[in-house]
């Protein structure tokens, strides 16, 4: 992912915060911006027992949690950094949701970037509060502070040994002066006890029980559900409606029309209906009359856009990167070939549907929002209440999954819109699957198409990538013409095979659908794309896919990031140590039963590397995926067992949308409705998944998306030498293995 | 008009419209949420819950259908998540974000009460009505498989 040509996260939370045009893109924090945050957070974080740690009396420690969960095991990752620091006892550890305190916390959760970004700070919070511990201890006792040390939730000293346990401790702690950041000693990682181990999550028991509180679970005293009768196509808007029947549904209270937000969190606008519960409101719904302005995209369609793709392809796009001449190169040499491969809409289908609850009385406002950006939640809340951020309390709940689609606020907006229309009453705004399906903010379609050439050596003499996409930038920025379009390419923009010839070029395709981050963002269609054409190349050379990519990636090195000097490099090293591992357990070039095939992929992303081989087959007319073996290098990982599940995870999110359905248009509008024309993986298609993780000492690096890219190429490869087809097009149709 | 059911061992009754599904009577009347909201038409298994012992989808059961009925939804299976299920659950660290979990661990309860060995197969049969996003479907087969184990030996 690339931030060069774009705003970063924390600007685009700014300004949609303000409600102003929101940019952007490029939500992964670079390295370096993990480093300016983490001077910021120097700045303000004059106390970590304030920000940070609670600990009370009868020696319990709560870990606060500055960032949200969704699944990704952060309220187990991120507190486990503090617990190493603070040499606290794991089991006795609780967990709590931090406020939204922009002045202290971070501005929201993607980008795989959460553990990357508070390693350091937060490692440095819980040793300047283990520090603080050990001098109130030491004043105590009236010794030097060196001959004390933190153990177990206690302050130890002297031969024979005494102890004062944090909870005597903390009242005279939290009045020092706070270390400096700087210089404060950080733990020696071969004492760890905590980070590295395979830790259970925090909240498993509440959600194996059903007392887990996810934002749809919000339930406060006069609570008022309201369901939202949207314009089907996207950009039109209410021309007029009818109310009576709905009216006349028992159980509801209210009828409000409220107009498109047309800024930062870009609500559509529409008819609610508001009842006393959701059923009611539902029926509500159904029973208005309701006539739609459609406006000017309602003859878009998936059958256009492809042409449109088409056209672009044929015109060929403005150059990006232009090492060499791949061109000359392409047109001369003996040994070509050109592949063209589509990505289609995808969604991002969160299990639990958008929702969002807003009350707002004259003096402050309170909700209870699953999202990934709760101080944009705040500024969108306080922008329709009329008042001050700072009036507003936003309580971050479990998340029923995110992905990215949570990192919008448009169901905030219209939360916080109906309630400032219902007298201080609170509402919760709930969408049904087939609202969520149809009014998403998509994985952008995209299309490709790739040309290559071999030396007589077999080695790659030029690579070219043609791509046309209707851009995530092109959504969100005020002058989309000024976007390159590099950011589509993602880590595609920098393969790690060496060649002196490489080319890219992008047009931008037009669209009115609304795209934004899905999971693994531009990386998922790069991978796709970028390892389905090597395997091709490797196949024309007459190589093995694993060692033709061993040998075009050559020598240790480190490539810098085209486009993006603050990224780290591609560390060729540790891309090759995935690949060689994920191999090696994979058992490659052994022999499997007839008609399966073995497949490999890598990719950099996030800055981690990770590889995958797969072994898949046709059968009845669809894709059977037997097994899946996964090697990941993503630094540290700080709790090894939640890295495994991130990669399962990513394995079955990256499937759902290679061998199942796509969103398409028609009329303006998304076909798909529900998960009876949008399917998604179930049990019984579920591979036999093995994931071996890097125990590296790097720092950590991000783990919730960097799984996905790999595993459709390295499906598609496998049915490649399964039956010699290449596939192109996603999602996978049947008439495309026969 | 008044609907009486057992839910969770205890009596209830309840005075909402009668085509209400038992979803909505359940989270928005009686504030029990553990049950959840999927896609309102059988598909994704997230608002499974048992009447009379089945395995039932409580989005599009009417309310009404359910009148003398004996409900267990996630709630009433242990009140200390001390069911065997519910341990397994915990200790394959199957929840990611959860919101499925409840359908999910609901639908393997009922499957070991008629299967308390269950193969494979079994599983693909009894679990696939139940859609997770977060692909945690290799994790719930093993703990299904440890929860049996779990079972046979108590």
């Amino acid at each position: 992912m690339t931030i060069a040509s774009v705003v970063n996260r924390r600007d685009f939370l700014k300004t949609g915060a303000a409600g102003g045009v929101a940019l952007v893109i490029g939500f992964h924090l670079s390295p370096r911006a993990f480093a300016d945050q983490a001077a910021e957070q120097e700045k303000k974080i004059p106390n970590p027992f304030d920000a940070w740690v609670r600990i009370t009396p009868d020696n319990r420690a709560t870990l606060i949690l500055g960032k949200s969960e969704m699944g990704q095991g952060i309220m187990t990752a991120l507190p486990m950094i503090l617990a190493e620091e603070l040499c606290l006892d794991w089991k006795n550890v609780k967990v709590e949701q931090a406020p939204t305190n922009p002045k202290v916390y971070d501005l929201g959760t993607g980008g795989s970037g959460s553990v990357a970004g508070s390693w350091l700070p937060l490692r440095r919070a819980g040793a300047a509060a283990r520090e603080m511990l050990i001098a109130a201890a030491a004043q105590k006792w009236e010794v030097s502070p060196d001959t004390c040390k933190a153990a177990n939730g206690q302050v130890v000293h002297g031969h024979p040994q005494r102890y004062l346990s944090y909870g005597e401790l903390v009242e005279a702690a939290a009045k020092l002066p706070v270390p400096n950041f700087n210089t404060v000693p950080l733990k020696n990682s071969d004492d760890f006890t905590v980070v590295g181990h395979d830790t259970h999550r925090f909240e498993g028991r509440s959600k194996a029980t059903g007392a887990a509180k996810f934002g749809i679970d919000s339930r406060v005293p006069g609570l008022l559900f309201a369901v939202v009768a949207r314009c089907p196509v996207f950009g039109g808007k209410l021309a007029s409606f009818d109310a009576a029947k709905a009216k006349e549904v028992p159980g509801v209270r209210d009828v409000i029309s409220f107009e498109t937000s047309g800024r930062g969190a870009s609500t559509t606008g529409g008819v609610a209906v508001l009842a006393d519960n959701s059923w009611a409101a539902m029926q509500g719904r159904k029973a208005l009359v309701v006539k739609w302005d459609e406006g000017p995209a309602a003859n878009e369609s998936s059958a256009e856009l492809h042409k449109h793709f088409l056209a672009n392809a044929a015109k060929g796009g403005k150059a990006l990167r232009n090492d060499g001449d791949a061109d000359s190169v392409l047109s001369s040499s003996p040994k070509k070939i050109e592949a063209a491969y589509e990505l289609p809409f995808a969604p991002h289908a969160c299990m639990e549907p958008m929702n969002c609850t807003v009350q707002i009385r004259p003096d402050g406002a309170e909700a209870w929002v699953p999202t990934q950006a709760p101080q944009w939640a705040q500024g969108v809340i306080a922008e329709a209440a009329k008042l001050p951020p700072e009036k507003v309390i936003v309580h971050t709940t479990l998340m029923g999954g995110g992905f990215g689609r949570r990192y919008q606020a448009d169901f905030v907006m219209e939360a916080a819109q109906l309630a400032a229309k219902s007298s201080g009453k609170p509402v919760m705004v709930l969408w049904t699957r087939e609202d969520d399906m149809q009014h998403g903010f998509y994985r952008p379609a995209s299309y490709h198409k790739l040309q290559g050439a071999l030396d007589a050596n077999g080695n790659l003499a030029a690579w070219k990538h043609f791509q046309t996409s209707t851009s995530i930038a092109a959504k969100w920025n005020e002058k989309p013409e000024e976007d390159s379009g590099l950011g589509e390419f993602g880590s595609g923009a920098t393969i790690p095979y060496v060649t002196p010839n490489i080319r890219l070029e992008y047009t931008l395709a037009e669209s009115s659908v609304p795209r934004a981050w899905w999971r693994s963002v531009e990386h998922s269609s790069s991978g796709f794309v970028v390892e389905s054409f090597i395997d091709e190349l490797a196949a024309a050379a007459g190589q093995d896919p694993l060692a033709f990519r061993m040998k075009i990636i050559g020598g240790d090195r480190k490539i810098p990031m085209f486009g993006n000097d603050k990224e780290p490099p591609l560390d060729t090293a540790r891309l090759k140590g995935v690949l060689q591992l994920a191999a090696e357990k994979a058992g490659w070039g052994k022999p499997l039963p007839k008609g399966v095939g073995r497949g490999i992929a890598t990719f950099y992303s996030f800055n981690s590397y990770t590889a995958a081989v797969a072994e898949a087959s046709v059968q009845n007319g669809a894709i059977k995926v037997h097994r899946l073996v996964y090697a990941v290098d993503c630094g540290r990982p700080i709790n090894p067992e939640g890295v495994r599940a991130q990669v399962e995870s990513a394995a079955i999110y990256g499937l759902s949308a290679a061998l199942h359905d796509a969103i398409t248009i028609s009329g303006g509008r998304v076909e798909q409705s529900n998960f009876n024309d949008y399917g998604m993986p179930r049990m019984n298609e579920t591979p036999k998944t093995e994931v071996h993780v890097v125990m590296s000492k790097e720092d950590p690096t991000g783990i919730g998306e960097p799984g996905l890219p790999v595993v459709t190429p390295a499906v598609c490869n496998a049915i490649f030498a399964a039956t010699g087809k290449r596939l192109r097009r996603l999602p996978i149709r049947s008439e495309d293995l026969a | 008009m008044a609907i009486s059911f057992t839910l969770n061992g205890k009596a209830t009754s309840v005075d909402v419209s009668p085509d209400m599904p038992l979803l909505w009577v359940l989270r928005d009347t009686l504030n029990m949420t553990g049950t959840k909201f999927g896609c309102g038409m059988a598909l994704c298994g997230a608002c499974t819950v048992h009447i009379n012992g089945e395995a039932t989808r409580s989005c599009i059961t009417a309310v009404s259908s359910i009148a003398g009925k004996k409900v267990t939804t996630i709630e009433g299976l242990s009140a200390d998540g001390s069911h065997p299920v519910q341990q397994a659950w915990m200790e394959e660290d199957v929840p990611q974000c959860g919101y499925c979990q409840s359908g999910q661990i609901m639908s393997a309860v009922a499957l070991l009460s008629k299967k308390p060995k269950p193969t494979d197969a079994d599983i693909d049969d009894a679990m696939s009505g139940n859609i997770c996003r977060c692909g945690t479907y290799q994790r719930i087969r093993k703990a299904i498989h440890r929860a049996a184990s779990m079972q046979a030996k108590a």
